[in-house]
């Protein structure tokens, strides 16, 4: 019983940042691309993402014994669009602007591998409470990645983080960062930070255990 | 993914009949149906509320002064009672232009939606109309995809916005180079947004061509 308590709490930390599915796994780059012009945005897409993520993950994994195998994949797409659906009606009635700045990419959301990804690697095999601590972690790992990218192309491209001026009228923005090649430009720039970050952990783990066998040595 | 390997997938061991794998999928879609119904039902008054506060927001500000509108539709000849925006009654014909009137009820001038190609996608437009003075006193854009930081700013730059304050329609709208504006029927352009600044002179001078005779045979 130990160990599951431990495991829950390690698959709701894993999505945030060992394994996050933008910066590590590099999955679901059509949306980390294309709405991520500016920080409400990136923050609306990565909510309505998670919303889905849950909510899915919580309906496969307690349904994993009732859904026959040949046709899980389907009825997951049916379980995934009902929430994607249901997340477009509820942006479209509370949040009129960013519904209309998102247009189709909120659809788009049931194609978003993150999530099938997620209902056949993991909620498909584990129970209720690991499903949903998998789907909290890996969708607020992919709103942190989604809020990152989108806060700095607003902030060079636009000079204001939600709509705030930051440097004041001389600031000449940098209106590359909020048109489509801006989004490949950060996410690469953003990827580089994390590997060099991930290599230089490694490297200095290797230097750790090695230290005794020198020591031994000399 | 390195997580699910280590797990046995559970599950029946025996192949489902086809029967059942249906039935999965019936079920599925029924319950999902039902779902949508009920979320669509839950939202549908909230998002024509939000669409006609929008439109009712836009119309006073594009007519300033205004307080109170009132739908039409051009039929043959004439401007007939449209239906309320926001409202789905049968039988009266889909709003075209919006009367604007001031708290006593006087006619302060039209709203008219208009449309044309911009420089990625359709431009929605509210033009207010004055058919008094045959001006145009304000423009509202409603929709527009044009480049971010560049032809977006027809929807933002104040300096343009100020073009249509008083704006005459004789003998055309036309679009000059920024600071070049010296007579009342020129627009301003926004520097390199001309493409786009060209597209909506185009919108409000085909809404001129097209509404000022029918407006003034009506008032």
């Amino acid at each position: 019983m130990k160990a599951r308590e431990l495991s829950v709490r390690e698959e709701l930390l894993k999505g945030l940042w060992r394994e996050n599915p933008v910066l590590v796994q590099v999955l679901g780059m059509c949306p980390s691309l294309a709405v991520t012009n500016t920080a409400p945005n990136a923050l609306a897409m990565g909510v309505a993402t998670f919303f889905v993520l849950v909510g899915s993950s919580f309906l496969v994994s307690s349904l994993r014994k009732v859904i026959p195998k040949p046709v899980r994949i389907s009825t997951y797409i049916v379980i995934i669009a009902t929430f994607v659906t249901i997340a477009d009606l509820l942006l479209q009635a509370f949040v009129p602007d960013i519904h209309k700045e998102l247009g189709a990419f909120i659809s788009l959301i049931v194609v978003n591998c993150v999530i099938l990804g997620r209902q056949e690697a993991f909620a498909s095999r584990h129970g209720i409470r690991l499903a949903v601590a998998d789907a909290v972690g890996m969708g607020a790992g992919f709103t942190f990645a989604l809020f990152l990218l989108g806060a700095t192309r607003e902030i060079l491209g636009n000079g204001t983080l939600f709509g705030v001026s930051l440097f004041g009228p001389n600031f000449e923005p940098w209106v590359v960062m909020i048109l489509p090649p801006g989004g490949f430009l950060m996410l690469g720039a953003i990827l580089l930070v994390f590997g060099a970050w991930k290599a230089r952990a490694a490297a200095r783990a290797k230097a750790a255990a090695a230290e005794p066998l020198r020591k031994a040595a000399a | 993914m390195s997580t699910g390997s280590s797990v046995i997938v559970p599950g029946p061991t025996r192949e489902p009949g086809s029967l059942k794998l249906v039935a999965t999928l019936v079920v599925a879609g029924v319950l999902s149906g039902a779902g949508l119904v009920a979320t669509y039902d839950a939202t549908l008054p909230i998002v024509q509320a939000n669409q006609a506060r929008a439109l009712r927001e836009a119309v006073f500000l594009v007519v300033p002064g205004s307080t109170k509108l009132e739908p039409f539709a051009w039929q043959g000849d004439r401007l007939v009672a449209a239906a309320e925006p926001g409202t789905n009654a049968s039988g009266a014909p889909p709003a075209e232009v919006f009367a604007a009137r001031d708290d006593a009820g006087t006619l302060l001038g039209y709203a008219i939606p208009a449309d044309g190609a911009g420089f990625q996608d359709t431009i929605r437009l509210l033009v207010g109309y004055e058919p008094a003075g045959r001006r145009i006193v304000g423009v509202k854009v409603l929709e527009s995809r044009e480049t971010p930081g560049l032809g977006d700013k027809i929807a933002k730059d104040a300096q343009f916005a100020a073009n249509f304050e008083a704006l005459a329609i004789d003998p055309e709208v036309v679009l000059v180079k920024r600071g070049e504006k010296t007579a009342p029927n020129q627009v301003d352009a926004i520097t390199g947004a001309t493409i786009s600044s060209r597209a909506v002179v185009k919108i409000l001078d085909a809404v001129a061509r097209t509404w000022a005779s029918r407006l003034e045979s009506a008032s």
